[in-house]
């Protein structure tokens, strides 16, 4: 041991490419963008001290309030994708035949590329296309519904794939879990009289429960910050319609190159998601070995 | 045991729960298979088709002919390659003394990789932009690469691979007086193979279906990924949804083998990553 501690710089040494670049990649930005915020930067210019200058734009103009209240309204999806991953978990959870071409099936989203997704879907929900199609056949709708291009509905159209994208990750986290469940357990419920739903009620929920709160946490988290189903389905239209915070930030700051709101927008997600994070930090400590 | 409490028609519920949701999942992918291999017909008309129709490759030698299919796939082979060669080495190096050696700042280092998790890092990418700029790595690898290659994810997957090598080995290598280079390069990392297959092909679907951070660095088509590539060329040639539907099955093909052929990795990463 002593001998080890001599020789901390070698450990170091090991470290140092690793450390540089979390320092420069995620360090930085919190920091630096954090400062940028309150400037008047552009790549051309040094950066003037502008005070809240950028927070009273940002909160004046109307896409990004509208953009708030649509990563606010995001937060929808979390109970229905962590109620829809558990209840999937539960499904292939069996040992019936075949049951592991079907756990592939629904994590094959999740293994695709945002921009597939995007084409995809862009197919899926074309006026003309393989949705409303079916949606007519079987009468549900009467003519074709405007997924995409109807401003009341495209919001709910971009939900609607982000949850799409997100079921196979947390059902595989809710599988992992639910297979760490003692079989004892079960067995001697089942020994006591207890039905199905009452062994997943007293037995099955509250052994998830570490679980259920990591993943609704990560959910939560991931919901304010949604903007790439945004960017690859809509870019934020129609009439401005689905613009959620992120992507006002990503649309002030790389398309239009106004930095300093975008850093401004961002940073107002990040407190948000900071507000959320901090209370729960405990649930994230890693267990001690 | 559990089947005789069941009563028959369960499983058959089971299976119609199953089928209809592995269609929602699937569906978006066969239309767009079968519209990449018809060659005739609208595919935005009522009634539209569910079945190839005279089933032909002519769509995807359409997309080697119109546009730089093969710059995208090129590039696309060479980030993904790039970024999980460095991200195995660099995370590796990180990971291993965190796991086998003591020094004097260790807990505030593991701390501070924690840490990487919890921010929110979705918001960096401006910030990010900004540096890869000043670094003049605008349209580079180098640039696209450099932001990916370290992860808290595969540093502490692997920090649990070296925790998981008996400390007999190590002890008795530096007994002979072998540096801890040595017993890294020589001793450790050959016995951590099937982790590092674990972090490199949940790092290959990663790095090759990366979007949003090649889109902004590389500002040419013909640095483009095939990820980045596709959507560019929907909007260039928007009229050929065919030609696009075949760019779309080229990119995603890969990704989906390489998950049916490692889907025990990607458990097992999921594991880790849960602990």
């Amino acid at each position: 041991m002593k001998r080890a501690l001599g020789h901390s710089w070698q450990a170091y040494l090991f470290l140092a490419p690793a450390l540089i670049l979390f320092a420069v990649f995620s360090f930085w930005p919190v920091g630096y963008g954090s400062y940028l915020a309150f400037t008047d930067y552009s790549l051309i210019k040094p950066a003037h001290w502008v005070g809240l200058d950028n927070f009273r734009y940002i909160f004046d103009n109307a896409m990004f309030v509208a953009g708030l209240k649509n990563s606010l309204l995001f937060l929808l999806i979390v109970p229905a994708i962590q109620v829809g991953a558990m209840a999937l978990a539960v499904l292939v959870n069996n040992n019936l035949p075949g049951i592991r071409l079907f756990r592939a099936a629904f994590y094959v989203p999740v293994v695709t590329a945002i921009s597939v997704v995007g084409i995809m879907w862009g197919f899926m929900f074309h006026e003309q296309g393989m949705l409303n199609y079916v949606l007519m056949q079987l009468r549900l709708v009467n003519q074709p519904v405007g997924w995409l291009s109807d401003d009341a509905i495209a919001l709910f159209s971009v939900m609607f794939v982000t949850i799409w994208r997100g079921l196979g990750w947390y059902m595989v986290m809710y599988l992992a879990a639910l297979q760490s469940v003692p079989a004892e357990m079960q067995e001697a419920a089942i020994l006591d009289g207890a039905n199905r739903w009452q062994r997943f009620w007293k037995i099955t929920v509250p052994m998830l429960m570490p679980t259920i709160m990591v993943c609704t946490i990560m959910s939560v988290l991931a919901a304010l910050k949604a903007y790439q189903e945004v960017l690859v389905l809509t870019q934020g239209g129609p009439l401005n319609a689905t613009f959620t915070a992120l992507y006002y930030a990503y649309d002030q700051g790389l398309k239009h190159l106004k930095l300093p709101r975008g850093l401004a927008a961002s940073f107002v997600v990040s407190l948000c998601c900071i507000a959320i994070m901090l209370p729960c930090l405990r649930y994230f400590r890693p267990k001690h070995r | 045991m559990h089947a005789q409490r069941r009563s028959l028609p369960q499983p058959i519920l089971q299976y119609v729960l199953l089928c209809a949701i592995a269609l929602l999942c699937l569906f978006p992918f066969w239309w767009t298979v079968v519209t990449a291999i018809s060659s005739e017909g609208n595919i935005f008309a009522f009634p539209p088709t569910f079945w190839p129709k005279s089933p032909s490759l002519e769509n995807f030698a359409e997309v080697f002919r119109v546009i730089p299919m093969l710059s995208f796939l090129k590039n696309s082979v060479l980030i993904t390659f790039l970024t999980v060669f460095w991200k195995l080495i660099l995370c590796s190096l990180a990971a291993y003394p965190l796991a086998r050696m003591q020094f004097r700042g260790r807990k505030l280092v593991f701390g501070l990789i924690l840490a990487t998790m919890v921010l929110p890092s979705e918001v960096n990418f401006l910030v990010n932009f900004i540096t890869i700029t000043k670094l003049s790595l605008v349209d580079t690898y180098t640039g696209v690469i450099l932001p990916n290659v370290i992860t808290a994810v595969s540093i502490l997957l692997l920090k649990q691979a070296f925790e998981e090598v008996p400390q007999d080995l190590i002890d008795a290598a530096r007994v002979d007086g072998a540096s801890e280079w040595v017993i890294f390069w020589k001793i450790v990392l050959p016995l951590i193979g099937p982790w590092l297959a674990t972090v490199g092909i949940l790092s290959t679907v990663e790095a090759w279906n990366d979007y949003i951070w090649p889109f902004i660095v590389m500002s040419k088509p013909e640095k483009f990924p095939l990820s980045v590539g596709v959507l560019y060329l929907s909007g260039t040639y928007g009229s050929s949804t065919r030609v696009i539907a075949a760019g779309t099955v080229m990119t995603v093909l890969p990704m989906i083998a390489v998950f049916l052929g490692a889907q025990r990795f990607f458990m097992r990463g999921i594991d880790g990553a849960v602990k």
